[in-house]
């Protein structure tokens, strides 16, 4: 099976989010950038496909030079090779373009996504490929078994878990679930030494218009304080609820 | 040129999300100077749409569609998108529109902006404000494209009541065999509560409440409010509580309009995925705890001692109502 695991380049969860040139540009000083959170999941659950069934793991990312760390660190937790499509990611429909090109060319079986990236929170990038590619698509995918071609797919839904049934090629939007906490792999020593070697192939982007373009950035307005209730009064509390917040 | 809204429903009934995005349909196609169209898949009845302003509602009614399918939906919304001529399509942030939304986005060559709040800045350029950075920050995102996907964030928009004539059509959209390659075989569902998608209150506790066993207060708290219960990832992490509680950035999102917080420290992480609720409340012992900067109300206390009293008095409260 080859698997294609898509890697989003994101500022680290605590980051302080701040903006410059006007509140047009995303302010990169002193942010961390780490694989976005959804898609650690997703690689440790391809790297148990590699394990358990065998398989080959292609990362990839559509980005500048500055994500390539990142795309080393997907390579030193177990990826065998790595493709940046040399790009700047605004528009998920552009990126979306670019992966699909690579995943035509690339004859991928099994395209493995994170639901949404922690930056922009898009949410667009699994579903789209899948769509211009005509795959199948399952999205806040909590669980993925694969037999010859044939998937059976756990999807998160509102109050509970749905059981799909469907063939590869096959795109998944994935989340915590596929793995726990527990078992999300980081890269060892030897890891990160075998990483440096691994090919990371850069590709030039296909043309196509963005579809979207961010035009500025605001902060939300600070809150005003919060009003503090004396914990033998609780009763105040309910009052306020119902009188002033009007929520109950 | 249209509005098209996607009215979904849940075993044949609409929720609130479907009022919210036939409210905001309506008020985007004043502002654009357009009709609105509003689209149901197996709704029983529709007539709830137009006290929100539906004035001309396309009713499917297929078996095939009777279980969500986000393909085969995606090509019915086209093809009414199509016969209808509608330009701007509006989807809400279920877990079903956000997974339905990217596909409508290709099949109409749209740019597609999800977590959209508020209506349009402008029509000409079409420039949409979202959330982004896990609602640490808002953009203003101008689609380019002529066709255009809005996602609607999940109560950023409310109810605006309306009441319209509507006038209903039925549709029946030609489904070939390739929409459904992705079949359901089994649902698991928790019935008789509320999902933390549906709340207006949700009820959240965190490692503060020291073990799973000391769950039953929360859980009364949320019945006396008529809340879904939530949990911090730690745990969810720590097997207290199922996965399918854990809210904040890496879990489910919260929206609500009241969401009470108890022996929750407010870490970043958990903040991001929960801001967006309207009202906030804290109970925990550490006065420095960080929610108390994000949250609207607060009691510095003991969760053990606060909580049962809080159930009382909100039993008399609701009493007397
Ligand atoms: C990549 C990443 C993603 C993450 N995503 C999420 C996420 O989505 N959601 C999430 O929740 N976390 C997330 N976290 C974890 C987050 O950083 C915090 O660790 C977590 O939210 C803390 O959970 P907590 O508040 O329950 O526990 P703690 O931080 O341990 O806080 C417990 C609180 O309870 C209070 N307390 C103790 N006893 C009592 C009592 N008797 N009565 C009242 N109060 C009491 C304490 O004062 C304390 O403030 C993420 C972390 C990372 C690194």
């Amino acid at each position: 099976m080859k698997i294609l695991v898509c890697i989003s380049h994101v500022p680290d969860t605590t980051s302080k989010i701040n903006f410059t040139e006007n509140n047009t540009k995303f302010d990169i000083n002193g942010v961390q950038f780490v694989i976005n959170p959804h898609d650690e999941f997703v690689l440790t659950r391809a790297m148990w496909f590699k394990e358990k069934q065998g398989a080959s793991i292609t990362v990839i990312n559509v980005g500048n030079v500055s994500t390539e760390p990142t795309l080393r660190k997907a390579l030193a937790i177990g990826a065998d090779d790595a493709i940046r499509v040399n790009a700047e990611a605004t528009d998920g429909f552009y990126v979306a373009k670019q992966l699909a090109e690579v995943i035509k060319n690339g004859g991928y079986d099994l395209i493995m996504a994170g639901k949404e990236s922690m930056d922009y929170n898009g949410g667009m990038v699994p579903g789209m490929t899948a769509s211009i590619l005509d795959f199948n698509f399952v999205n806040a995918c909590i669980g993925i078994e694969v037999e010859g071609n044939k998937a059976t797919v756990t999807r998160d839904i509102d109050g509970g878990k749905e059981i799909l049934n469907t063939e590869l090629p096959l795109v998944i939007g994935g989340q915590k679930g596929l793995v726990e906490d527990k078992d999300l792999r980081i890269p060892n020593m030897r890891g990160i030494m075998m990483a440096r070697k691994k090919p990371l192939n850069v590709v030039e982007p296909i043309d196509f218009d963005p579809t979207t373009v961010i035009t500025d950035f605001e902060k939300p307005t600070p809150k005003s304080n919060c009003k503090i209730i004396d914990a033998d009064k609780v009763e105040e509390l309910v009052d306020l609820l119902h009188n002033e917040a009007k929520v109950i | 040129m249209s509005v098209l809204v996607f009215a979904d429903n849940s075993d044949g009934k609409f929720k609130k999300n479907a009022f919210e995005v036939t409210s905001y349909g309506k008020k985007v196609a004043e502002i654009a100077q357009s009709n609105l169209v509003v689209l149901t898949i197996n709704a029983n009845d529709v007539s709830e749409l137009s006290n929100f302003g539906a004035e001309r509602i396309i009713k499917v009614n297929d078996d095939k569609l009777k279980n969500f399918n986000a393909k085969a939906y995606a090509d019915v919304i086209k093809q009414v998108a199509l016969k209808e001529g509608s330009d701007i399509v509006i989807i809400d942030s279920s877990t079903d529109g956000i997974y339905l939304a990217p596909l409508v986005a290709v099949n109409l060559e749209a740019g597609y902006a999800s977590n959209t709040v508020g209506v349009p800045n402008s029509i000409a350029p079409f420039v949409v404000k979202r959330k982004v950075f896990s609602s640490k920050a808002f953009d203003h995102t101008e689609i380019k494209t002529s066709n255009k996907v809005i996602g609607l964030s999940k109560n950023s928009f409310g109810l605006v009541d309306n009441k319209v004539n509507a006038v209903e059509e039925d549709f029946s959209p030609s489904l070939s065999d390739e929409g459904f390659k992705v079949t359901v075989t089994s649902v698991e569902k928790t019935t008789g509560k509320v999902t933390i998608a549906d709340a207006d209150i949700v009820v959240s506790a965190g490692r503060g409440l020291k073990g799973p066993e000391n769950w039953g207060m929360i859980e009364e708290l949320a019945e006396v409010l008529g809340a879904a219960v939530a949990c911090s990832k730690p745990v969810a992490d720590l097997g207290w509580r199922p996965h399918s509680e854990h809210v904040g950035q890496t879990g489910k999102p919260v929206a609500s309009n009241l969401y009470i917080a108890v022996g929750i420290s407010g870490a970043i992480q958990h903040l991001a995925g929960v801001n967006s609720s309207k009202v906030k409340v804290v109970i925990n012992t550490d006065p420095e705890a960080p929610f108390f900067k994000a949250a609207d109300y607060g009691i510095v206390g003991d969760a053990f001692e606060v909580v049962p009293a809080l159930i009382e008095k909100l039993k008399e409260f609701k009493g007397n109502q």
